[in-house]
Formats: structure tokens, C-alpha cells, sequence
């Protein structure tokens, strides 16, 4: 177990107030002055009695990549719905950086101002090609008008044949998606989350379904990205874990059961209890 | 490269079908005036008065069948209330037509017959410039986007969707066909409008009305060809195909969907307004039963049997189903109906890709073949 400490964790100014630039709480505007790219505080949310979450507390630095792992029914899928809009919280407060409400945003606006989500399940568009899959993610005005106008230009081109290289897809631009492999298809889904440019990136089981090769490269990629981007990672397969670095946040029963490296919460006789030593 | 607006609605259609399009529109404009007027009646290509009112008739049915599929291919929503845009586009014009009947209506009055018989003295405030060529045209297109807005914006903000959405749109024109049946509506009651004389003053049941009106159906069904086209080529088509195809997914990249339906929305209920304006000067007559649920699930039918997400199924669905018809309520009228059933159960389980999907899959076997 020689999980690789997440140096970039060091550098971040932690809980140091000193730097405050003047209470602007506008929100639309990303304010990562403090460090903390997400900040979740007693979140509580309720289907029918039973609760998803239960006075979740979670706290994601910038530029940090973060896993989440705990049994079914934990709450992990839950936890993105609130950051994505999809859920409203019974309670609770869930920031991005200092100023972004989360909890009083759309879907799409959180996509703008900067979350980007993978589902669990590849959700991509199966009858477009992988190229348009890609085209339609990119980052850019989406309204209807610009919609109905757009062209693309030879640089919005060019970032997508970037992103096409980066994700191993050159050779499937003009292919339909749905005709892709299941790992493929996770590729891609990851693919569009970079063309939105986002600064936060949720990744629900990036890796399920891939042989070991791709999973391997898919933890290469996601830790070249981590320092400009922070990111979030569910996932099962502990190699994966293991290979990412990092934080590791264990939930259980909608709250934050133990947190810290690998091999820390691994030997956490409580997580032993309710995950890992089943 | 930016390209000029212009070069790409021309870029949304290939040369062959730029052909094709001119083909139809030279029969539309052409060929059928020449053999309407030009030769003799007991000859076999003359074209009768029925014919071209017939062949009219599916082309605006046609229109109605292209926006329906916009929505309903494109978007993966289906209305089965597109009959109720449908009707307040004819009834919008129609109103018109009452008005141009001026004092020559059995009661001699300048109010239209059916509100001298409700002893009206004065016509109703919504009827007010209703005899302006150019008001009536702008109400053909305000009324239905305007209902088709508002019921819009609430049905996709509430996020309704799949056979909810279906069910209430069926409602909406069910509920519009009860007030419209309503002699207090203002609109003729269950006798709805009908006797036109004139357009513009020109009587309207002459020949070259008849083909100018034709001709027109023609030009407009070709129009929204080549717009939908360039419609569903543009980004915006894609989104919407995505929209479709994994809602979830195109929120969480940062398009509202709402705006997106929305948009599609209105444009398939003014294309079916316009076809409804068309169509009433042809067969002469509008009334509420037009607004019946019966007529908007045949819109669907239509597309069904042609082929959904095409532009050209719709088109063809409208023309197989609607001759079909003419021909079935003549000769067996009281199996129509069990007939359309049996079409639609059999292209929802044997072609769910219609008769452009069946004739793809001919093409592809003899290509596979030869």
C-alpha cells in the first residue's frame, strides 16, 4: 500500500482567512481566493423518510483530486445529484468556491459556471458521431440563437481534434458513439466533460467496464489534470484508488465516515467494519 | 470560416435534391395549371378541380406532417394536439374569408350570418381588423405561436414529458374543440365558417384562384423543406436530436433544454397555423371538429407510416395515408377506420422506421447484392 501522497495538497493555503478580497458574494463569478473549490455543510436529503445523506460535510481544494468510495447505498450518487443541481437538499449549504450557491442554481448554469459530471451509466449521445458528441460539449454560448447560428470555427476544430487524440478517438471522429465499446464510450463521456472546460469534474465510476490498460491510462489522465482542475472520483476498484493518490473519503449511510490516504482508511477499523472487510 | 447564412440554408440540401425540389415546383406551377386550363376536360391528362383540390388538401396536410415530425422525430416529443394549431391558423384566416363575404351572406348584413342568427349587433372585439388581409396573416402565425408558447413554456418547465405531455396535448385540443363548439365563442359554433366568396376580392372558387392557392401550398411546403432542413443540420438540430436522444446528459453540458423544446415547439405550431391558413380557402370550410383528438393522432400516423426523423417520410406518409383514404371512404367507408388502426399497429411493429426506412433497407440488400 504505497499510496502516492497528493503533494499538491501542501501548497494550498488551508483555512488561512488572511486572504479575503473583500466580501463579493456575486455569484457567476468562480472565487477560489480561499482555496476551496467545493464546500458542502450539513447536507441532509430525505426520499420517503429514508435519508440519502445525512449532515454531509465535505470540503474539496482546488486543483485537489479527491475519491469517494463507500458500499452501495451510501449516498456518492446523491451527493452529485445536489452538486449538479439534480437534487435539492432538505438542508445544508453546498458552495462553489466562496461565492457560487450551488443549491439555488440549474442544471445547465452549474454546468457554466464550472461542474462538469460523468454519470455512472455512459451517458453520451448515441446517435451522434463522436466528433459532434464532442462538438456539442465544447465550451461555448449555448443559447438557442447561437445555436441556430453556430459554425465552427478552425480553433474549435482544432481543440476538438486535441481532445479526440487525448481520449484515444481519432480514428472514431465520424463514427456514431453508440456503435463504441462500453470503455470507449466511458472515454468519450470523459472527452465532452473536458471540452466544457470545467473546473470541477465529478466522475461517477470513470472506470467501470474498462480492461485494466484503459483503466490505467484513465488514472494517468486524471492526475495529469488534477492541479488544474479539482476532481472527484466514485469508484469501486481500489487498484484504480490506489493508482489516483490522494484523499480518500469513505461514506457510509449518507455521512463522511473516515477520511485520509489509502492505506489510512483502509486500516480504519470502522470502514473495515461497514466496506472493506466484508 | 464563418459562411454567409445564405450559402448554408443552400448547403442544406445535396444537388439531387435541390433537383428534386425543382421538379415538384415546376409540376406545382407549371404543369398542373397548363393541364387544368389548357386542355380539354374529356381529355386523359386533365387535371380536375377535385384533383387539385385533393392534391392541395395532403400537401397542406403535408406541412402539418413535417412540423409534427420536427417535434416529434427531431425532438422525441410527441403532441397529439398539433390538430389545435392546425385550426387556429384556418380559423385565423378563415375569419378573414367571413369578412370578404360582406353583405352578399343570406342576411344581407355586414356581420357574417352566424352572428346576425345570434342577433349580435356588433362584432366582437377579437374580430376587429379582421378584414385586413395582413392582419389575418399575422394572426395565422401569432395565435398558434402564442398558445403553443405559453402552454410550452409551462408543460417543459414542469418538465412533463413522454406520454404525459402526449395526454395533456390531447386534452388541450379536446378543450378547445368544446369552446370553439360554443356559439358564444364568436367563431360559428359547430357549423364553424364556411360559403367564403372571395379573396382580395377575387372569387374564390374560380380556377386560377384555385391554382394560385395550389401553387402557393406548393411554395410554402417546399419552403419549409429546405428551412427544416437547414433546421436539423444546424447545431441547433443536434442539440436537439441530443435533447431526444439523453436529456440528463445535455443539461449537465449546459444547454437548457426548456428553450431548446420550446423554440421547436413554436415553430411546429406556426407551421401547422400556416397550413391551416392554406388549407381553408382550398376545401372551403373550417369548424371545430378539425380541433378533434381523432384528427391530431392521424398527424401522427402520418409520420409514423413515413418515417420518423426524416424529412421526407412525413411527406410521403401524408400523401400514402391521405389518398388511401380518399379512396377507402369511397369504397369501403365503414372500414376506414379499423384500416388506419391496423396501419398504425403494423408500422409500430414491423417499421418503426416507416416507409423510408423499409425503402433504405430495399436499397441496402440490392446494394448488398449486386
Amino acid at each position: 500500500m504505497n499510496a502516492t501522497v497528493d503533494n499538491t495538497l501542501d501548497e494550498r493555503p488551508e483555512g488561512s482567512d488572511g486572504i479575503d478580497q473583500m466580501g463579493h458574494l456575486v455569484t457567476g463569478e468562480l472565487d477560489l481566493s480561499h482555496g476551496v473549490a467545493l464546500y458542502l455543510e450539513d447536507i441532509t436529503v430525505s426520499f420517503d423518510g429514508f435519508k440519502a445523506l445525512n449532515n454531509l460535510n465535505l470540503e474539496i481544494n482546488a486543483g485537489e483530486l479527491r475519491c469517494i468510495i463507500g458500499p452501495n447505498g451510501a449516498g456518492k450518487t446523491t451527493m452529485m445529484d445536489v452538486i449538479t443541481g439534480k437534487t435539492r437538499p432538505d438542508s445544508g449549504k453546498a458552495f462553489f468556491g466562496q461565492t457560487i450557491d450551488l443549491t439555488r442554481l440549474t442544471e445547465p448554469e452549474i454546468a457554466h459556471v464550472g461542474i462538469g459530471r460523468k454519470f455512472q451509466k455512459p451517458t453520451i449521445f448515441e446517435q451522434h458521431t463522436v466528433f459532434e458528441n464532442l462538438e456539442l460539449a465544447m465550451k461555448t454560448d449555448k443559447r438557442v440563437w447561437k445555436s441556430l447560428m453556430a459554425w465552427l470555427t478552425g480553433d474549435e476544430r482544432d481543440r476538438i481534434a486535441e481532445t479526440l487524440k487525448m481520449i484515444r478517438l481519432n480514428s472514431e471522429a465520424d463514427r456514431p458513439a453508440g456503435l463504441l465499446s462500453h470503455g470507449q464510450k466511458q472515454w468519450l463521456e470523459i472527452g465532452m466533460l473536458l471540452m466544457q472546460e470545467p473546473k470541477l469534474l465529478l466522475l461517477d465510476e470513470p472506470v467501470a467496464g474498462m480492461t485494466d490498460d484503459e483503466t490505467m491510462r484513465t488514472a494517468e489522465l486524471f492526475v495529469s489534470l488534477a492541479g488544474k482542475h479539482s476532481l472527484v472520483v466514485v469508484e469501486h476498484d481500489m487498484a484504480f484508488v490506489e493508482k489516483l493518490g490522494g484523499l480518500v473519503t469513505v461514506l457510509h449511510e449518507g455521512s463522511v465516515l473516515a477520511e485520509g490516504d489509502l492505506a489510512t482508511v483502509q486500516n480504519d477499523q470502522r470502514v473495515i467494519e461497514v466496506y472493506l472487510g466484508r | 470560416m464563418r459562411k454567409p447564412l445564405t450559402v448554408r440554408i443552400l448547403s442544406a440540401l445535396d444537388s439531387k435534391q435541390w433537383l428534386a425540389l425543382g421538379i415538384f415546383l415546376a409540376l406545382a406551377l407549371v404543369a398542373v395549371p397548363v393541364l387544368h386550363l389548357m386542355v380539354p376536360e374529356e381529355s386523359a391528362f386533365h387535371v380536375s378541380t377535385y384533383m387539385i383540390t385533393l392534391i392541395g388538401k395532403i400537401m397542406c396536410y403535408a406541412l402539418v406532417a413535417v412540423a409534427m415530425d420536427l417535434i416529434w422525430g427531431y425532438g422525441g416529443i410527441l403532441s397529439l394536439g398539433h390538430g389545435l394549431f392546425f385550426a387556429l391558423g384556418g380559423y385565423a384566416f378563415g375569419m378573414y374569408l367571413m369578412r370578404q363575404i360582406g353583405r352578399d351572406g343570406s342576411y344581407q348584413s355586414d356581420l357574417p350570418d352566424f352572428m346576425v342568427f345570434l342577433d349580435w349587433k356588433e362584432l366582437p372585439w377579437f374580430w376587429i381588423g379582421s378584414d385586413h388581409i395582413g392582419w389575418s396573416m399575422f394572426l395565422v402565425v401569432a395565435v398558434p405561436a402564442f398558445v403553443a408558447f405559453v402552454f410550452g413554456y409551462f408543460a417543459f418547465r414542469s418538465r412533463i414529458k413522454g406520454v404525459y405531455f402526449s395526454i395533456i396535448t390531447q386534452a388541450l385540443t379536446y378543450a378547445a374543440m368544446l369552446l370553439f363548439f360554443r356559439n358564444e365563442t364568436g367563431f360559428g359554433g359547430n357549423n364553424g365558417f364556411t360559403d367564403f366568396k372571395r379573396i382580395l376580392g377575387f372569387p374564390i372558387t374560380s380556377s386560377e384562384m384555385r391554382l394560385v392557392l395550389f401553387g402557393l401550398t406548393a411554395v410554402m411546403l417546399a419552403a419549409t423543406l429546405v428551412f427544416s432542413a437547414w433546421l436539423v443540420k444546424s447545431k441547433f438540430g443536434r442539440v436537439l436530436t441530443a435533447i431526444r436522444d439523453a436529456e440528463s446528459r445535455v443539461m449537465f453540458i449546459g444547454y437548457n433544454p426548456l428553450w431548446y423544446k420550446l423554440t421547436i415547439w413554436v415553430i411546429s405550431a406556426v407551421l401547422c397555423g400556416i397550413a391551416g391558413a392554406l388549407y381553408v380557402p382550398l376545401v372551403g370550410i373550417i369548424n371545430p371538429s378539425e380541433m378533434s383528438p381523432a384528427n391530431s393522432i392521424e398527424i401522427a400516423i402520418w409520420v409514423a407510416v413515413g418515417g420518423r426523423g426524416t424529412l421526407i417520410g412525413p411527406i410521403i406518409g401524408a400523401f400514402v395515408v391521405n389518398l388511401a383514404k380518399s379512396w377507402f371512404t369511397v369504397s369501403f367507408p365503414e372500414y376506414w377506420l379499423f384500416f388506419l388502426g391496423l396501419l398504425f399497429i403494423v408500422v409500430t411493429l414491423l417499421l418503426p422506421q416507416g416507409l423510408v426506412g423499409l425503402w433504405k433497407k430495399v436499397m441496402k440488400k440490392e446494394g448488398a447484392a449486386a
